[in-house]
């Protein structure tokens, strides 16, 4: 470890590795670090990933694809099933992936690229002077060590202390986090070609339950509830009873617990010589939960915008903007969007919930994008999902795609 | 410190470092440490998936 590059990257997970890639491809110093001693473990994920959009990032490898998913069965609290297969978002539906071997594979990507890699090595402070972040003061192996760099990127994910040190609050209140836990399941006996979801306020209150196949007999199922409705009940007896009820006769083979951030953009991710991307910018989906093409996509945007930022000698968070820019407009939009429907979903009585599924009895969903599927619903629950109206507005202009 | 983190409980995920308004939580490798500007809130015992920690007021 040197004392001094061009750019400090701290966490090696999907946002951070992609952001290593990006600016060492650029032909920049890069350094790399993760706390865990091994990168991709504890998974703290679902796994499911939009198959388009990972392979503007990666060459999808069969090391570290479970299942290639045709369609999804999502369940209303009454039963009833709504299936959406392959052909609806336009033949491209999605992988589970194996994350402890993903995010390797990512990090191994960036260490090609020529990045720095430092396992078991966590940022304990900034280095500030003069209001500019100038390097990262690190732990390793038990000791301290300052590296200083013209530009820190934060992907450290839920609990980012990087952008708390730099003035910008990143803190979540209960309502904007979806607290999650999950087993890896062998029996569950599902069809592996599915992902299947289960709503309603008795199994998942503003949330849902997932299963989603891992190949051969295996499945992760998972639960996230709002963090407002936790408390009383913790979200992993939500899962003990669902499994219970469910797959009494399953195993389980891993148990995997995390938050997913699911406040929306927050109004500032770069400070003078910071950024901040994936989780640790709250970029992930309100609605779905979903984060790792969005830190791909924010890690790209962050390495290529350190690399403009270092070649005109300006890290100010004026010239950091052009990242701020490029993500907002793009990534920032669909967190946009979700986050409303985010905020009519969570206020659903299973009533309601139940009601809607039944309104979409007799379409086809075979010949529907997912977007045609809640223009159906908002057309037969005008009332119901009145404050949906603007997503439709805006489909025109950006095309909307929550299949990220 | 005002609360404890049941270590045995922990799945050391993060969540409670998201949420706490004071900055006082830290994921460290696979452990919570808490400073003193914990102010007992509560807020990370709420969202905990595991319910590992204990608020004592």
């Amino acid at each position: 470890m040197k004392d001094y590059y061009d750019i400090v990257v701290v966490g090696a997970g999907p946002a951070g590795s992609v952001a290593a890639k990006s600016a060492a491809k650029k032909g920049l110093s890069v350094l790399l670090i993760e706390k865990r001693q091994e990168i991709g473990d504890p998974v703290r994920c679902a796994e499911g990933v939009s198959k388009v959009w990972l392979r503007k990032h990666i060459n999808p490898d069969s090391r570290w694809i479970c299942a290639d998913v045709k369609g999804s069965r999502i369940f209303s609290p009454d039963g009833s099933m709504i299936e959406m297969a392959e052909e609806v978002a336009g033949g491209e539906v999605g992988y589970v992936l194996e994350r402890k071997l993903f995010d390797r594979a990512l990090a191994y990507e960036s260490a090609e690229a020529g990045a720095e890699i430092f396992v078991k090595t966590r940022a304990t402070g900034l280095i500030i002077e003069d209001d500019f972040v100038r390097g990262v003061k690190v732990m390793h192996q038990g000791e301290e060590h300052d590296i200083r760099c013209k530009i820190v990127i934060g992907a450290d994910g839920i609990e980012s202390k990087i952008g708390r040190w730099a003035g910008i609050d990143t803190s979540l209140k209960p309502a904007d986090i979806e607290t999650c836990a999950q087993f890896l399941m062998s029996g569950t006996g599902i069809d592996q070609d599915y992902c299947y979801f289960y709503l309603g306020n008795e199994v998942a209150p503003a949330g849902y339950i997932w299963i989603f196949p891992k190949g051969k007999d295996l499945a992760n199922v998972g639960i996230g509830i709002l963090g407002s409705k936790s408390g009383e009940k913790t979200v992993i007896q939500y899962l003990e009873d669902f499994v219970a009820d469910k797959f009494p006769d399953a195993r389980i083979l891993e148990i995997d617990v995390g938050g997913v951030p699911v406040s929306g953009s927050i109004e500032r991710t770069t400070a003078n010589g910071l950024i901040l991307v994936g989780d640790a910018a709250r970029q992930s989906d309100p609605i779905t939960g979903g984060g790792i093409i969005n830190a791909m996509e924010a890690g790209k945007l962050a390495g290529e915008v350190a690399y403009n930022a270092i070649s005109v000698g300006d890290v100010s968070v004026a010239k950091l903007n052009e990242y701020e820019k490029k993500w907002r407009s793009t990534i920032g939009i669909e967190i946009d969007n979700s986050l409303i429907v985010k905020n009519v979903f969570i206020k659903f009585t299973d009533k309601e919930l139940n009601g809607l599924a039944h309104s979409l009895k007799g379409f086809n969903f075979s010949t529907m994008s997912l977007i045609d599927l809640l223009y159906a619903l908002f057309k037969a629950n005008r009332k119901l999902l009145w404050d949906l109206r603007v997503l439709f507005k805006n489909v025109v202009k950006y095309e909307l795609d929550f299949e990220r | 410190m005002a609360i404890k983190v049941n270590k045995f409980k922990c799945g050391y995920c993060g969540a409670c470092v998201g949420v706490c308004p004071a900055g006082a939580l830290e994921l460290v490798e696979t452990w919570i440490e808490v400073d003193d500007s914990c102010t007992s809130c509560g807020i990370c015992a709420k969202v905990c998936p595991l319910g590992a920690i204990e608020v004592s007021k």
